[in-house]
This record gives C-alpha cells, sequence and structure tokens, in this order.
C-alpha cells in the first residue's frame, strides 16, 4: 500500500492552484508546521530551562494545528495523500507558508518576533476562520485561537520585556524588527487560492486583519520602547504563499524530509 | 479561652543552629553576577480540586512570567485550573520544633494560606 | 532525651519524610545534592542527543511526540533542580558545576545518536533503566526529591513506549530499517546496562545510601532487573542483544550475561566519552548566549517592580480561640 502510494507521487505534480480548497489548508498547515519546526530547533538551547519548555509548547501546538490541517487536505484530495506524504514528499516550490516564517531563529530576540508578528496575524485569522463555512477549518481554527491566544501573549510580553531591558536587548530587538519587517506585508496580501476559496464560503477580510494586526501590533512595540520600522521602497513581489521562496526553506526540507527521502515507502 | 503564641519565621530566617539545610558559599566565578532570576513556588488547584497544592519551583524574571512558567512546566497535560506563584521569599513558615514532630506531629493547618510543604498523610489533621 | 541524628534515624526508618527544615545530618544534605543534582544535569544533558532528531523526525507523529518527549525531560530537570534547591544550594551554582566539569551527570548521553532507530533505543533501553532507578526513588526518605521522583515516573510512561514503538515499526520495516534497529540496539546495550553504576563490590557508598533511604536497591540489583526484563523484550522485536553470554539460568532464576568492559565506562565518565565535549559545549553555549536575555528581563522586572512592602522580621504574636476544655 505504501509502494503504491509513493509512485503516485513522484508521478502526480502536486499542482494545487487548480484546486484552491485543497490549497488553502495546505497553505494554513504549511505555515504552522515551519514555524512550529523553527521553534522544536531551540529545544535544549533555550536561554533557561523554563523558556525551552514554553517555546516547545508552542511548537507542539503548531504541530497540532499543521498536522490538523494536512489531514484535512489529504481528505479533500482523496487519492492516498497522508498528513505525511504531504509534509515530507512536496518540494519546497510546492510548499505554501509564507516567508516570515521560515526566516532563521536568529537570537531569542529574532525568534520571539518572529512569533509575536506571525500569532498575532494567525490570532486574527482564526478569529474570522472559526466562522466561516467550512465546518472543519472552522473547528480547526477554533481550536487554534486557544493556542494562538496564549502565543500571542507570551511572545507579546517578551518583546516588551526584551524592548524595554536592556540597551543590549533595546538593540537586538530592534535589529530583529528591522529584519523581519518586510515579510510582514505577506501575510495581507491574498494569494490565488485565498481569493478562490471565498467563492467557497471561506471569506478571510484581509484588511480587517491587517488592521487589527497593526493596532496590537504598534500598542505592543509601543509599551517596548520600539518603534515600528520604515517600510522599505521595494515591495517583495515573491510570495512564499505561492511557492516562491527563500533559501531558507530549502534548508528546513533537506533536513526535515531527508529520511523520508532516503528511505522511501517505509513505515516509520 | 486559651491564647496560643506563634513564632512565625521567616524561611531562611531561622537561626542556624536550628536549620537543617545550611546555605551554601556564594559562588566562584559565575558569569552572571547581579542577574539572577528569583525562585518562585508553585501552587495548583486542578480541575476537581478544592484548594491549591504545592507543586514545586521555578525561576522568572517577573510574576507574569512566573504565572506563564507554572502554566507550561505543570499544567502541560491539562491538569491544572489555578495557578499561584509566590516568590519563595515571600512565604511565611512555621517552625517545626524537632524534636516534638517525632512524638507529637506539628499542627499548622491553623492557618489559611497555603502550606509550604505536603506533610506525610498520616501527619494531616481536619 | 533523643539526639537530633537518632530523631532523623528513626523518621527515615519509618518511612516519614524528611522536609527541608528538618535537621539532617551534614553528609545526607551533601549526598543527596550531588544526587539529586547529577539527576537534574542527566536530564538536561539528556535532551541533546535526542534533541538531534527533531528536525529529521520522519513523521509528524513522531516529531510531536519526540518534542514532547524531550520537553518532558527539560520538566524533569526542572522539578529535580528545584527539589535540590530546598537544599540551600542555587540553580545557578548547580549550572556553573556543570559547566565547569565539577559535576557529574549519566555519562550515557555521551554517546552520539547517528541513526533515526538510536531515538528507539534510547528510549527503550535508556528510559527504561532510568525508570528501573526512579520507581523506588518515589520512595526516597527526602520529601522534596520523592515527590519529584512521584511526577517524574507518572510522566516517563510514555517515554519507553515510544521508543519501543519506534523500534517496532522498523523491525517490521524494510532490511534497510531492520539493521538500522538492529545497529542501534548494538550500540545502545551495554551503556544502557552500565548506567546502574559500577558493581556492589566497587561501590563504597551504597551501605550509608541504603540506611538513608536514598537508595532503595542496589546497582547490581537493578542492573540483573533490567537484564532480565530486555531479555525478554528483545525477542518481540525479533532483535538480539549483543551479548554473546546472555542466557537463561534456571537455578538462579535470572539471566546470566556477559562481563562489562569497566574501562570504557570510567573512560566516559572521566569526560573522553565521544560526545563529551560536545554535549558541554553545547550547554555553556546556550547559557552564554542567553545571558543578554536573562539580564534584560531582570532589568525590565526591576524596572517594573513597586517597593514591596517590607515584611516585619521577627516575632509576632497570634491569638486563637479554642473552645474551653
Amino acid at each position: 500500500m505504501f509502494q503504491k502510494t509513493v509512485k503516485m507521487k513522484t508521478n502526480q505534480r502536486f499542482d494545487s492552484s487548480t484546486n484552491h480548497l485543497i490549497a488553502y489548508p495546505l497553505h494554513l498547515a504549511d505555515n504552522a508546521l515551519i514555524l512550529g519546526h523553527r521553534d522544536s530547533e531551540w529545544t535544549g538551547h533555550g536561554p533557561i530551562l523554563e523558556q525551552d519548555i514554553a517555546l516547545s509548547n508552542i511548537a507542539l501546538d503548531l504541530i497540532g494545528q499543521a498536522r490538523n490541517f494536512y489531514q484535512y487536505a489529504a481528505k479533500l484530495k482523496a487519492d492516498g495523500s497522508t498528513e505525511d506524504t504531504l509534509a515530507y514528499l512536496r518540494d519546497v516550490n510546492e510548499f505554501k507558508n509564507c516567508l516570515l516564517v521560515e526566516q532563521p531563529n536568529g537570537d531569542w530576540g529574532q525568534t520571539v518576533t518572529r512569533q509575536f508578528l506571525f500569532s498575532t496575524y494567525q490570532y486574527f485569522l482564526y478569529q474570522q476562520l472559526q466562522h466561516c463555512s467550512d465546518k472543519t477549518i472552522a473547528s480547526i481554527a477554533e481550536k487554534g485561537l486557544k493556542e494562538v491566544t496564549y502565543h500571542t501573549r507570551w511572545s507579546s510580553e517578551w518583546i516588551i520585556r526584551l524592548g524595554d531591558g536592556t540597551d543590549e536587548s533595546h538593540t537586538r530587538m530592534k535589529n530583529a524588527l528591522n529584519h523581519l519587517w518586510e515579510f510582514t506585508d505577506e501575510l495581507f496580501i491574498q494569494s490565488s487560492y485565498e481569493t478562490g476559496v471565498a467563492k467557497h464560503g471561506i471569506r478571510v477580510d484581509h484588511a480587517l486583519i491587517k488592521e487589527q494586526w497593526y493596532e496590537k501590533v504598534r500598542s505592543v512595540l509601543s509599551e517596548a520602547t520600539l518603534s515600528i520600522p520604515e517600510s522599505s521602497q521595494q515591495k517583495r513581489e515573491n510570495l512564499g504563499k505561492e511557492g516562491h521562496h527563500t533559501e531558507h526553506l530549502y534548508e528546513i526540507l533537506s533536513e526535515m524530509q531527508s529520511l523520508q527521502r532516503a528511505l522511501p515507502g517505509c513505515e516509520w | 479561652m486559651k491564647m496560643i503564641l506563634f513564632r512565625k519565621y521567616y524561611y531562611g530566617d531561622l537561626p542556624d543552629n536550628q536549620k537543617g539545610a545550611q546555605h551554601s558559599s556564594p559562588t566562584e566565578g559565575t558569569q552572571e553576577g547581579a542577574g539572577t532570576w528569583p525562585l518562585w513556588e508553585v501552587f495548583i488547584r486542578s480541575k476537581q480540586g478544592l484548594d491549591h497544592k504545592h507543586v514545586g519551583s521555578l525561576h522568572a524574571a517577573d510574576a507574569k512570567m512566573a504565572i506563564e512558567n507554572a502554566r507550561d512546566v505543570y499544567t502541560r497535560r491539562q491538569e491544572g485550573v489555578s495557578i499561584w506563584v509566590v516568590e519563595s521569599k515571600s512565604i511565611h513558615a512555621s517552625n517545626p520544633d524537632d524534636a516534638e514532630n517525632f512524638f507529637e506531629p506539628a499542627n499548622d493547618k491553623v492557618y489559611r494560606h497555603p502550606t509550604f510543604y505536603d506533610l506525610p498523610d498520616e501527619l494531616k489533621h481536619m | 532525651m533523643h539526639n537530633p541524628e537518632e530523631i532523623f534515624q528513626k523518621k527515615v526508618d519509618k518511612e516519614i519524610r524528611i522536609e527541608p527544615k528538618d535537621w539532617m545530618p551534614e553528609q545526607y544534605r551533601k549526598t543527596l545534592i550531588r544526587q539529586i543534582s547529577q539527576h537534574a544535569h542527566s536530564e538536561i544533558v539528556g535532551m541533546l542527543p535526542e534533541g538531534n532528531w527533531i528536525t529529521k523526525a520522519p513523521s509528524l507523529r513522531r516529531k510531536a511526540t519526540l518534542i514532547a518527549k524531550v520537553q518532558d525531560e527539560a520538566g524533569h530537570g526542572l522539578y529535580l533542580y528545584s527539589a535540590a534547591e530546598t537544599l540551600g544550594i542555587s540553580r545557578d551554582e548547580m549550572i556553573h558545576q556543570l559547566h565547569v566539569g565539577k559535576a557529574k551527570y549519566s555519562s550515557i548521553f555521551n554517546y552520539p545518536t547517528p541513526t533515526w532507530a538510536d531515538m528507539g533505543a534510547i528510549g527503550w533501553l535508556v528510559d527504561g533503566a532510568a525508570i528501573m532507578n526512579q520507581v523506588p526513588l518515589c520512595r526516597a526518605s527526602y520529601g522534596p526529591y520523592s515527590r519529584a521522583m512521584i511526577r517524574i515516573c507518572k510522566e516517563e510512561s510514555f517515554h519507553q513506549r515510544q521508543g519501543f514503538e519506534i523500534l517496532l515499526t522498523l523491525s517490521k520495516g524494510s532490511a534497510a530499517q531492520r539493521d538500522m534497529c538492529q545497529d542501534a540496539i548494538n550500540r545502545w546495550w551495554w551503556p544502557s546496562v552500565m548506567m546502574f553504576g559500577p558493581n556492589d563490590d566497587a561501590s563504597p557508598n551504597t551501605a550509608q545510601s541504603m540506611k538513608w533511604k536514598i537508595k532503595r536497591f542496589t546497582n547490581d540489583e537493578l542492573r540483573q532487573r533490567f537484564i532480565d526484563i530486555c531479555a525478554e523484550q528483545v525477542k518481540i522485536l525479533g532483535m538480539t542483544l549483543p551479548d554473546p553470554l546472555l542466557k537463561w539460568n534456571e537455578e538462579r532464576g535470572h539471566y546470566d550475561f556477559g562481563p562489562i568492559d569497566w574501562d570504557e565506562f570510567w573512560n566516559v565518565v572521566n569526560g573522553n566519552g565521544p560526545c563529551n565535549k560536545e554535549r558541554l559545549e553545547a550547554r555553556v553555549s546556550a547559557h552564554e548566549e542567553g545571558a543578554w536575555v536573562r539580564e534584560a528581563a531582570l532589568a525590565y522586572a526591576n524596572k517594573k517592580s513597586k517597593q514591596p512592602a517590607t515584611p516585619g522580621g521577627g516575632e509576632e504574636a497570634m491569638r486563637s480561640q479554642t473552645k474551653a476544655a
């Protein structure tokens, strides 16, 4: 049975842009998986034991969300796909996560900044999704919302502590923000499949999310004595959502997928 | 009417000759200097529980962090519902009268605030 | 009047827990600090060989359970550091001892984890050995230690099962997977057997520790129990343990087993294992790179804290009404 599944995967391109209803949960899953994977890289290397545990909890939450969305996408594909074939056998250009989540961890400041910027987005996104017409996505979002509420709180408190801590931490936070800010635009740009699923009742008001997100971010940064970075003149053309990724995703997937690709068709 | 006098000590205030645990000498050569996060004691009241139980301690820089850490460390399996954290240095504990402890276990249930240490079941008073 | 030492020993004999502010012999306190902190260090260092595989775990379910397991180990370290802190040593000091090589930790974590099957072998054998050691310690005489152990044992239950399941899946898989499984078992068996420490006749501290009930069974007793159990479990995997002298002895009611290479054991304990340096460097580096974070958080907390109401020290009289006799 597994041999058959693998044969199908190598012959078939995941041209999900033709099927927006599949692409959308894949996108949600990829976001959660890649960020969860990044967070999990800190395990055993955090600045203090208690925070190691905190960040692993967040990683577990995200991977749990990813699994739910992948399982749904697999069900919709109805071609023998599983959560694992989707996570481990797709190529870089088939992944639909936004660029923000594939950025490297950097120092603790950069990690919590990335978490804050993304979790705040997820918070407002899930708030809407929990009411969408697709019952599965709605229920995953509802469960995820509880987790993401905590992620947002945890990360915003770190932003404040580090922004308003020492001179060194303030500088590091400034650098982190400057580095990551350019990747936030993408969060609010609708991809082709996000537009596509609106016709099926999964309507997300991105303009509203952007407004809410901006307000929350501004307020937290202000309390942290940090300022919103200047937006660069050049808008990023490539969307991770559409499969145009940086080399970082290539590195992530090379490591993550290595064993499955080395010994294909096996059960683990 | 009987008046009972209790002498309250702060944890760590016991004179040296009454202490079991002696405080160790200052660390040599640590990198941190002044930057150590205080120790907090954690108390959790579980879903079915009526009171908070002491579950352990952790280090955190402030109360918010302590509560979040307690949630992450002690309720990973959704054991807890209500979390209290108290800086260890703020806990006041009764003085275990060592000799009497063996023959007549100390009764500290007069106090309504949470106990610092769990007593073995057979020493509990209603 | 009973002297404190007699009272202390009577409590221990009667299974009454010793609590942090009770009188205790100085050697008891020192031994406990060493034993508990060593255990805590082992949990923390133990996160590293497994943590390596989180990013390479070959399925989402395995990924999640591995993160949970490694996270548990962090938690266990934390419970144990907390228990040790009740004895008058600080977390910072314990960590310092680890980083400068003054404190020991279980040498098993100085071995590398080159394959996925190592995750299975560690879960089955290393956690198995740890559980065998830990369950009796739930009845250790020192209260905070025994309570930490009870908590740890409750959480440990899935660790060993997870490991065994990984191996079981491999053992039913492709030829490459089966080879990987047997190879990992071959590499982890003897280090696991050595986890129980030197033979009883080479362990001078055992008798005192048993009297104080901070050790409940001897090294050899636990080791024999472990070998007996694993020798049966390995059959379910269809694999073998790398000991040609492993044989059921009907008369003893136990498995006979081959000689342990104590040279290797002492070599690794003393810091010459394959990954000793690497493990410590990772911990030191995490600690140093995190210094600015810890300082910042403290600086922020200090900025934000209001002056705490200073508790008036010393004596207070409290009136209490009791019913007239």
